[in-house]
């Protein structure tokens, strides 16, 4: 069978018992597939969705975007050189621990309520696993690999762009895909927390309003996009990596 | 012009065994030279330090004491001097193999047409000119060892240093490769200094044979067999060939006690 329809039939399975066992539920604590999408409806129709999603796309991308543009670079120079290790490895590692959370209000001091601080979290957020993966990637590239760079008398900047840099790209892009999830988190986080806007205001003020069935609407639309940006990451690791899937992978 | 010579080549290490510090000696004032256009083999048993001298050659490694000198110049670290082949070629795996020797060129400062005619002129001289666009998962193991020649030769070193060029390939592959290297050598001329385990190999390419033991010079071996080896064939069931062979053979084993 092929993979796409093990997935179709496993959400068919998923969304039909929830729809079945769903509707028992007092509306309030809980809901069912039917009703969110008459919300998602609503919500489409209203224009309030499409609106409150360009609110929300707009510090995910920035911040996540920087991210990228930060912590590759980052990681790849922390795991090339001992020195910088050394230096700012601990940094990186406390900082994927770091209970970011707690520092929100911090950030609203200094950054105030708008989209900077909004883009900060998530930036801080997704920053950490992709540069942690793309040191760990730097330490694995084989040896021998380097060896024909020093062997050819390449300057350590070409073994750099031109061996490590390549070399190290499926574990970069395996950063970046953890980092998805985080920054879809971080974006909401950092909606709750500072002004309310966005989906995540969407989701706050159908909770207060005990309309469960609208609040589930963003929860689940972010679901979606997090998947649709893994798959895209991953067409796009396919591209920039095309010989990774030829000599890694599992037997299909 | 392309001699290589080891002089007084030392190289220590030191190895943690169960919290203990061991010193290593892998090589011990190891001492030869391979002239200008000559094919010298490296052989011993594994651990006789063959590989480590032939790094420490190509400046890969750096030698405790002693040193290395290309042409009578004394070599410090890699140079484009001496071009390397890999056990494994080592090519990198997201280049096509044109763009793995031109890798190689680039790195020597070619640049424009003349890099991608230099690449594609020292691929045909390996019998790939119609593989240039191919992935290394894309080629053969022996197709991609050619590769691995091809790139060490275009930057046009004055030695070719081998680390057992030919020791992943089947006997049958392997074969071919050697024809195939003793076929460059007479197109090119050039020097060559090969590591290997295969007593076959070092007869029928070298003309001197250096048989090493505990990281010294055990003995050096001429190969009296005649220039050019045209048919490796034929070669191999001359009684030169076997009698030298057997020499080797008593040379090695009587080091191996």
């Amino acid at each position: 069978m092929p993979r796409w329809a093990i997935t179709l039939i496993s959400l068919a399975v998923l969304i039909g018992a929830w729809e079945f066992f769903g509707r028992d539920i007092n509306p309030v604590f809980g809901s069912y597939p039917s009703a969110i999408a008459v919300a998602f409806v609503e919500l489409v129709r209203t224009g309030q969705l499409g609106a409150a999603l360009y609110e929300s796309l707009r510090p995910f991308v920035v911040g996540y975007g920087l991210a990228i543009m930060v912590g590759v670079p980052l990681g790849l120079i922390i795991g090339r050189f001992r020195v910088v290790e050394a230096a700012l490895g601990i940094y990186v590692t406390a900082g994927y621990a770091m209970p970011l959370v707690a520092l929100v209000p911090l950030l609203i001091l200094w950054l105030g309520l708008g989209f900077a601080v909004k883009a900060s979290v998530v930036f801080l957020m997704s920053l950490f696993p992709i540069c942690i993966n793309t040191w760990l990637g730097v330490t694995a590239v084989p040896k021998s690999l380097i060896e024909v760079g020093r062997a050819f008398v390449a300057p350590d900047s070409v073994i750099l762009r031109r061996i490590v840099l390549p070399a190290t790209l499926p574990y970069i892009m395996a950063g970046i895909r953890l980092a998805v999830g985080r920054a879809v988190v971080a974006m909401v986080i950092a909606e709750f927390f500072t002004t309310i806007s966005g989906l995540g205001a969407i989701i706050i003020n159908s909770a207060n309003n005990f309309d469960t069935a609208t609040m589930f609407v963003p929860i689940v639309v972010l679901m979606v996009l997090a998947i649709g940006l893994n798959g895209l990451i991953g067409w796009v690791e396919h591209r920039v990596a095309p010989w990774q899937a030829e000599i890694a992978g599992r037997d299909e | 012009m392309g001699s290589v010579e080891l002089i007084d080549v030392s190289k220590t290490f030191m190895l943690r065994v169960d919290g203990a510090q061991q010193t290593v000696r892998a090589l011990e004032n190891l001492s030869f030279s391979v002239s200008d256009g000559e094919i010298v083999a490296l052989i011993g048993p594994s651990g006789c330090g063959k590989t480590t001298a032939l790094r420490i050659a190509m400046g890969l490694d750096a030698a405790s004491g002693g040193k290395v000198a290309v042409d009578g110049v004394t070599v410090i670290g890699c140079g484009h001097d001496r071009g390397m082949v890999f056990q494994h070629a080592e090519l990198l795996p997201w280049l096509t193999a044109l763009e793995n020797v031109m890798f190689g060129l680039e790195m020597k400062g070619m640049r424009g047409a003349q890099l991608r005619e230099t690449a594609q002129r020292y691929l045909a001289l390996v019998g790939l000119q119609d593989s240039g666009n191919r992935r290394p998962y894309q080629l053969s193991g022996g197709m991609q060892q050619r590769v691995g020649i091809a790139r060490a030769l275009a930057i046009d070193p004055k030695v070719l240093l081998m680390d057992e060029p030919f020791g992943a390939l089947d006997a049958q592959t392997r074969e071919t490769m050697q024809a195939e290297l003793i076929d460059i050598h007479a197109r090119t001329g050039k020097t060559i200094l090969f590591v290997t385990h295969d007593l076959d190999e070092a007869v029928l390419l070298a003309d001197r044979v250096v048989v090493m033991q505990h990281g010294a010079v055990q003995e050096i071996m001429n190969v009296p067999l005649p220039r050019p080896r045209g048919d490796l064939e034929a070669l191999r069931g001359s009684a030169a060939f076997t009698e030298t062979r057997y020499r080797l053979w008593r040379a090695i084993n009587a080091t191996d006690h």
